[in-house]
Formats: structure tokens, sequence, C-alpha cells
């Protein structure tokens, strides 16, 4: 399930990609806190999403059948925000504004402070509830735009996750796509020695999804699943992709430990060396 | 008891709101959490069947797919029991709802020890401070059916998130309806003392203050439906011309309206405040009126209290 995307185009979202990583390392290293690994890993699909899938329009960011993203774990909010100033919704230069009192750029996503932002997230186990709603809303008013929400994995351990999955489910909302950022980690380690949520695939079959399970790294796997999910008629589609926590950069790669944590100046310097961009660690 | 009041259902005027309010509004949806029967949005769900989600028992979800569906400008009521809808789901209420400004309506039924047979685990005596807590929220507690009714076409007008707080037992019908948000309703003039009610209990305020009307005692009475926005205007008057104030309330003094009163009169007028309601303690089961004559709210005790401040205004030896 592999999309036939011209290579020039797989490369494009790659380098963007790539970008937004060191926008993550940027951020959160300026700020001197905040969630690298968690952004890192939702960093591809969220690429594809903002830069290839969703129907979205920097000029009008209000469109009424715009493809709606609901960002369930509010966490990877740098990822996101990076994504959406790249693709011209706000200025990058805003990016470095994290967390700072005053500006748009909440620790966690705030619907009332920047565009695209449909629903205010952080606390983990309502934004996929309020996608439910949204799809719902879309066939109620018989509007065409697609729901996508991300969802953490350590998320999946919440009730109130699989109750909304089981709503979305049981209403048959073909538009809904759940994304699963399945990396493995949450913050005080793998999600299989705390309280596993394996086999997640399986899990999401039961609640009524056709559930696709892809490598969130490969941009061609990531856009086969989006245009797979969006050829659904009957039911919502889920995807689980699985990630690394921390992808991209060697000493964050698959650990806990910078789940909640920012880099310090040296780790931001030779973590923005690996991503290709030495030398550009901005003043904290 | 002293007057012969009818009394009235809060949930069947809330479910026949929700009709009135379906017919005028076609974009009005409304969720349910496997209570439909009880809360009477079953009346809503059997007349329009499409603009109506009984998502079974998944309160906390039912508050994010309800503010999901509001975000994209719909005006949707959501209900099922208080200990439900203000303490299972109070973190999705907070965040989903109040957070995002999403417009839902919480309707919630069941509130207070009223409940009766089913006991202390469901009987929600915190949820009027939970809710009036969260900013943005407005909090409204009817005392009879036509405010009941009055509320739940004036919340729907209304952008914002909103909490009504519902009683499960029918109620005496003492006001005529013409309740206002942010609005106390003086249902007495008096000189004397305030009483200053919500809910289950203005009635009761209003049998005693008829009461000590026989001895000499000019009593007040103001119907606080609507605890946030608060009538600071109303109950500061009331301060100021009585002189000394009775709260009461079915639901913990603790967080309540008896909180609210104490603190809004001390910083800005004090004068002696007594709170009638639930002290720190769970309600059990019993029959209803009984748990309220138990839990602190009786007529006696609400008489001793007005003595009491009588009292201490050197109005009686």
């Amino acid at each position: 399930m592999t999309e036939d995307v011209p290579a020039a185009q797989i490369a494009s979202l790659e380098a963007t990609a790539r970008e937004i990583r060191r926008d993550v390392i940027r951020m959160t290293y300026v700020a001197g806190s905040g969630h690298p690994g968690g952004s890192l890993s939702a960093t591809d699909l969220i690429t594809a999403l903002v830069f290839h899938e969703m129907k979205l329009d920097p000029r009008k960011p209000d469109l009424a059948d715009r493809d709606r993203l609901v960002l369930s774990k509010g966490h990877a909010a740098p990822a996101l925000y990076a994504a959406l100033a790249h693709r011209g919704f706000f200025p990058t230069e805003e990016l470095l504004t994290l967390r700072r009192l005053g500006s748009r750029l909440q620790g966690h996503v705030d619907r009332h402070k920047l565009p695209v932002i449909e629903a205010s997230t952080g606390c983990l186990g309502q934004g996929i509830g309020m996608a439910v709603g949204m799809a719902l809303e879309a066939r109620l008013s018989g509007r065409s735009n697609r729901v996508f929400a991300i969802l953490g994995d350590g998320e999946c351990q919440a009730g109130p996750t699989w109750e909304a999955l089981m709503a979305g489910g049981h209403y048959r909302l073909p538009r809904l796509v759940p994304i699963l950022d399945r990396n493995g980690y949450e913050t005080d380690g793998s999600t299989e020695a705390i309280m596993g949520i394996e086999p997640i695939g399986d899990k999401f079959r039961a609640f009524r999804y056709r559930t696709l399970e892809i490598d969130g790294h490969d941009f061609r796997q990531i856009l086969g699943a989006l245009a797979e999910a969006g050829r659904s008629t009957e039911g919502p589609t889920a995807i689980v992709a699985r990630t690394v926590k921390g992808k991209g950069v060697s000493f964050m790669e698959g650990k806990s430990s910078w789940h909640g944590k920012a880099p310090s100046k040296e780790e931001a310097e030779k973590a923005l060396v690996e991503l290709g961009a030495p030398g550009v660690v901005p003043p904290r | 008891m002293t007057a012969a009041r009818k009394t009235e259902s809060l949930r069947d005027a809330y479910g026949k709101g929700l009709l009135e309010l379906g017919e005028r509004d076609p974009s009005l949806v409304v969720l349910d959490a496997d209570l439909s029967g009880s809360t009477r949005t079953q009346l809503f769900g059997q007349k329009f069947p499409d603009r109506f989600f009984n998502v079974g028992v998944m309160e906390p979800t039912m508050m994010s797919i309800a503010a999901g569906l509001s975000l994209e400008g719909r005006t949707v009521f959501a209900s099922t029991f208080a200990v439900f809808a203000a303490g299972q789901a109070y973190n999705f209420v907070r965040q989903s709802i109040c957070y995002n400004r999403a417009n839902v309506k919480i309707v919630a039924t069941h509130g207070g020890v009223l409940v009766g047979g089913d006991g202390g685990t469901h009987q929600m005596l915190e949820d009027i401070g939970l809710m009036r807590g969260l900013p943005g929220m407005t909090v409204i507690v009817p005392a009879d059916a036509p405010t009941t009714r009055a509320a739940t076409l004036e919340v729907a007008e209304r952008k914002g998130p909103a909490y009504v707080r519902l009683t499960r037992e029918n109620l005496p019908v003492v006001t005529d309806g013409s309740f206002r948000i942010g609005h106390a309703a003086e249902l007495r003039a008096g000189s004397d003392l305030t009483m200053v009610a919500a809910g289950a209990l203005v009635a009761r305020a209003l049998d005693v203050a008829e009461e000590l009307a026989k001895v000499g005692v000019s009593t007040r009475v103001l119907d606080f439906a609507s605890i946030k926005p608060f009538d600071e205007a109303s109950l500061l008057r009331a301060a100021r011309d009585t002189g000394a104030i009775l709260s009461l309330e079915e639901h913990s003094v603790l967080t309540g309206l008896g909180a609210l009163v104490a603190s809004t009169t001390s910083e800005n007028y004090p004068v002696p405040v007594r709170r009638i309601g639930v002290p720190d303690v769970f309600g059990e089961s019993g029959e209803p009126w009984a748990l309220v004559d138990r839990f602190g709210m009786s007529v006696e005790r609400i008489r001793d209290e007005a003595w009491e401040l009588l009292r201490l205004r050197g109005k009686v030896q």
C-alpha cells in the first residue's frame, strides 16, 4: 500500500520534515521545556498531512470544507506549529516564542490562538472525542471534509480514548481518520513495560476500524495509507504508524527520557548537526 | 410546609423546553449517556431522531463529542446525572468544553440528596462548586419547573458553556418563570433578614419566611437560580437593607451558594451570614425529603438559624 508519488515530491516532503525537526529542536531549546521526543516521532505524519493530504488554504484558513486536524496528543505542538508556519499560516519567526508569556504558541495547542488548530488539547483522551464530534458534524451537515486525529500511544492507555473510538466505530464515520503515533514510549518508559497496549492494530479492528499498519517515517507508506483512508465509504479507517521516539536525532531516538525535556545548548547543537544545520542554535 | 403549592417536574419542563428549542432551531443537537428516559432528553430524541445521540455510558467522551459538534457551530445540549456530568466528566468539561469555549449546555439532573434511594454515590453535592470554578461557565440552579423551562431557553440563547442543575424530585412552583441569567428574583420583600436560596430549598425558604411573618419578622427571599453570573448587586443590597443573610442550598456548604454569599459579603459589605446546606459529608440512602432534613436542611434548622441571625443583629433578645 505505497502511493505512486513522484520521487521529487517525496524528497521535498523529506526536506520539509527535516526543516520541521530542526525547528522542534530550536524551539524546545529556546523555550527551555517542551516535548521533543513525541514531536519528532510525529513530524513525518504531520508533514504528510499539512503539506500533502489535507485540504487547507493559508489564505482562507476558515474555509468551511477544509479538512480538520485534531492533535489529540497536544504535546506534539512544536511539530505542528513548525509545519503550519512553513505552510504559510503564520510567520516562522514566531516559532521561537514557544511557551513564552503572551505567545500564540502555547505549550499545548490552543484553538483560540492560531488557525488550523481545530481543538485545544493537552489533557489526553479528549482530542479524539472532539474529532468524533467533528466527523459527526460533517455527516449531519452533509460536508465532505475529512477529520484527522493524531493520537499518542500513551494516550491509548486512557479509557476515554476507547470510548471515543467506540463511538467513531459505532457511528460508522468514513471521514474520520485516527492516526496513532506508535513510538513505543511514554513519560516513564516503554508503553509495553508500563501498561501494554499491544496488539494495538487488533484493538482498532475490534473497535470496527479498517486498520492500516505502516512505517510512520516512510512517506510513500504514509501517503498510501492516507489515500487509502480517503477511499473509505463504509466506516472509519485507522492508521497505526510505527514510529521512533525522537526520530532524526540519534541520542534521542527510542529514549523516553526525551519525552518532556528540552535539549541543552550542546545537545541542541549536536542535534542540529545531525539534522543538517550545523551552527544554527538561536540565542536562548 | 405551610403553603400548599402544586409541585411540578423540573425534568419534564426541561424535556419540553428542548422540544421547543428543537422546533425553533433546526441545528440544535442533543446528547445523552444512557439516561435519556430519566433526563427526559428522550422526548427530543423521539421527535428529532437525526439530531439526537445516545452515546451510552461514556460521560467524559459525551462532553468531548459535544464540544466537537459545537466547535463546528452548533448549539449542543448534553444531559446525564449531575454526578456523572460534573464528577465523572470533570476534566472533559474543563478542557473540551470550557477551555475550548464550546457552545455546550450541560443539563444535569439528579443533583443533591434528593436523589434518595440510590444513596451517597449518586447524590452529587459538589457540582455547583466544581462548575462555578470553571472560567466562562454559566451555572444555573432552577427552583422549579417554570424557571427550568426559562433557563433551558435562556442558556440556548447565550453563547458559551453552561451547566444547569436539576433535581429529580418534583418541586413546588414558586416562580412565574420570568428567570433571567444574572438576575436574582425577589420572591418576597423583607427588611429584617434575607434568605438567599437556590434550587430545592427556595420553597422551604418561602415557607419559613411566611412563618416568621406571623410573629412580626420581615424576611426577604431571593432566588439565586443564576449562580454564575452572580447578581452581586442584589446580594449586597440585601446585606445593606436587612443586615443579615441566610443562604440555603441543597449542596455542600463548602463550595456552593453559601460560600459565594459569604465571600461576596465579607469582601464588600460584611454582615452576619449563616449557611444552610450539606456539611462536609457524603449523603446516604433514604426517602428524599427525609434526607434533606437529616443532612442539615430541615425547616427547624432553617428557623433556628434565622432566629440566631436576628439575635446577632440585636433584633430579638
